[in-house]
């Protein structure tokens, strides 16, 4: 627990002080929105269908961004090694860096729901539940997204590899999070939304603890 | 008692081995010069020894415990020094400090860490931030994370890289503390002429293989030396 909390307060430091480049991935978020809207054109009804598909994929091109460069800090003087060595757990490393991945994810969510909201009059009450959604959504993003995001920061094509291997990986989630969200603006008349939620809780956890398990198999020699 | 005990260490990158079939004993407490020339596998010995890297074949026992078995309690035995600083360039110097500190367990406080600044030259320092420093300031830092973590047996990969000379003697006078208190230091270094004033003993790579194992004050002169000027700080 103790390297735990020295990996998440490390991690969470380093995003503060990188926080000019976390604004500059929301800012890529906003402008995907922005372009799925352009693709769509003025059909407002159309907009407000395919609201949740964009958000999550703005979210996740973004995050793949946002990914990638939480382990640069990692790899450029070869920091993560230095705590390897020190030796600092493995697994707490990785939890760390999810966890605060999670968050940094979790904000960059609902920070471009209200863009959603303008763009594609896609609004809801449920407020408390779509923050919940992205949560989870985000949770299942970031666990896989750490560990591969480790694994290609060593590589020169990371930019292209990270996406390469993580898309794939996170469709699942993504089509859960896509229909749980899209079930909050477009109603739930067969409350379908709780089944998805489970879904969603189901492949977080399913990643976290696989993540927790690859991680050091990773990052050593 | 053999510190560190090294038989038949072999390592490949992709065809070329850059270790081959090196093994020696190091006594505690021993000062130990490794050196030969660019590309001669020093790092890559230094980076086994630490478990920073495993080696292909061979084996290697860091106070008798196995550095591919034991890995865990080896590397709380073992520091290291490497080329990269293992430093987070947007922290400042004592945040760099404090995020070791947290992991080792040890005393994360500002006066604490001031203090092991104030050892390498750096306690006016530590509120900036690591990317605005020098090379020869890295290096000092990178020093001072080595020396916190208060280990056995400590691995110096050019220590006196970037330094300039009020840095080398701080070197000097670092490696004779460690020295004081019987930690066994391996230093990998191209200053031939200041490791046979200051080292028990030493070791020659040439091409991945020990070609010289004994007292530091019998290393061969370094080729070219002379010719080339070198010059070895103050």
């Amino acid at each position: 627990m103790k390297d735990l909390l020295a990996a998440l307060r490390k991690d969470l430091l380093l995003q503060w002080r990188g926080r000019a480049q976390l604004v500059a991935i929301f800012a890529f978020g906003a402008a995907a929105l922005l372009l799925f809207s352009f693709a769509i054109g003025p059909d407002s009804a159309a907009l407000r269908q395919h609201a949740a598909g964009f958000l999550w994929l703005g979210l996740l091109l973004a995050s793949t961004l946002s990914l990638a460069e939480s382990f640069e800090r990692e790899v450029e003087e070869q920091a993560l090694e230095g705590l390897l060595l020190l030796p600092a757990s493995e697994r707490s490393l990785y939890y760390g860096k999810a966890l605060a991945n999670w968050l940094h994810l979790t904000l960059l969510g609902a920070a471009l729901v209200p863009i959603m909201v303008v763009l594609y009059d896609a609004g809801t009450l449920r407020l408390l539940s779509l923050l919940g959604v992205i949560a989870l959504g985000t949770a299942g993003l970031s666990a896989p997204g750490t560990l591969y995001a480790a694994m290609t920061s060593q590589t020169r094509a990371r930019q292209t590899l990270l996406p390469l291997l993580l898309f794939p990986l996170v469709v699942p989630v993504l089509l859960a999070a896509v229909k749980a969200t899209s079930l909050l603006i477009l109603g739930d008349p067969m409350a379908q939304f709780r089944p998805w939620i489970m879904l969603l809780s189901a492949f977080a956890v399913v990643h976290w603890s696989i993540g927790g398990l690859l991680f050091g198999r990773v990052v050593e020699d | 008692m053999i510190a560190v005990a090294a038989v038949g260490i072999c390592r490949r990158y992709g065809r070329r081995w850059a270790l081959l079939d090196v093994s020696f004993d190091i006594p505690q407490g021993s000062l130990v010069m490794v050196t030969g020339r660019n590309g001669s596998g020093k790092s890559t010995l230094l980076r086994v020894l630490a478990t920073a890297i495993r080696a292909d074949r061979g084996t290697v026992r860091i106070h008798g415990l196995d550095v591919r078995t034991d890995r865990e309690s080896v590397r709380r035995k073992v520091a290291l020094l490497g080329h990269r600083t293992h430093l987070y360039e947007p922290l400042t110097a004592l945040e760099n400090l404090a995020v070791a500190a947290r992991f080792l367990g040890a005393d994360a406080g500002r006066r604490a860490l001031l203090a092991r600044l104030e050892e390498v030259g750096l306690a006016d320092r530590g509120d900036d931030a690591v990317q605005t420093f020098s090379a020869g300031m890295r290096q000092r830092l990178a020093l001072a994370r080595v020396l916190q973590q208060e280990a056995q047996v400590v691995l110096l990969d050019e220590p006196y890289g970037h330094l300039d000379p009020p840095g080398f003697l701080l070197v000097d006078g670092l490696l004779q503390r460690l020295r004081r208190q019987a930690t066994t230091v391996l230093m990998a270094t191209h200053l031939v002429l200041r490791g046979r004033k200051i080292c028990d003993l030493g070791l020659v790579l040439e091409a991945g293989r020990l070609v010289f194992a004994g007292g530091a004050a019998n290393l061969p002169e370094p080729a070219g030396a002379d010719a080339a000027g070198l010059a070895e700080g103050a």
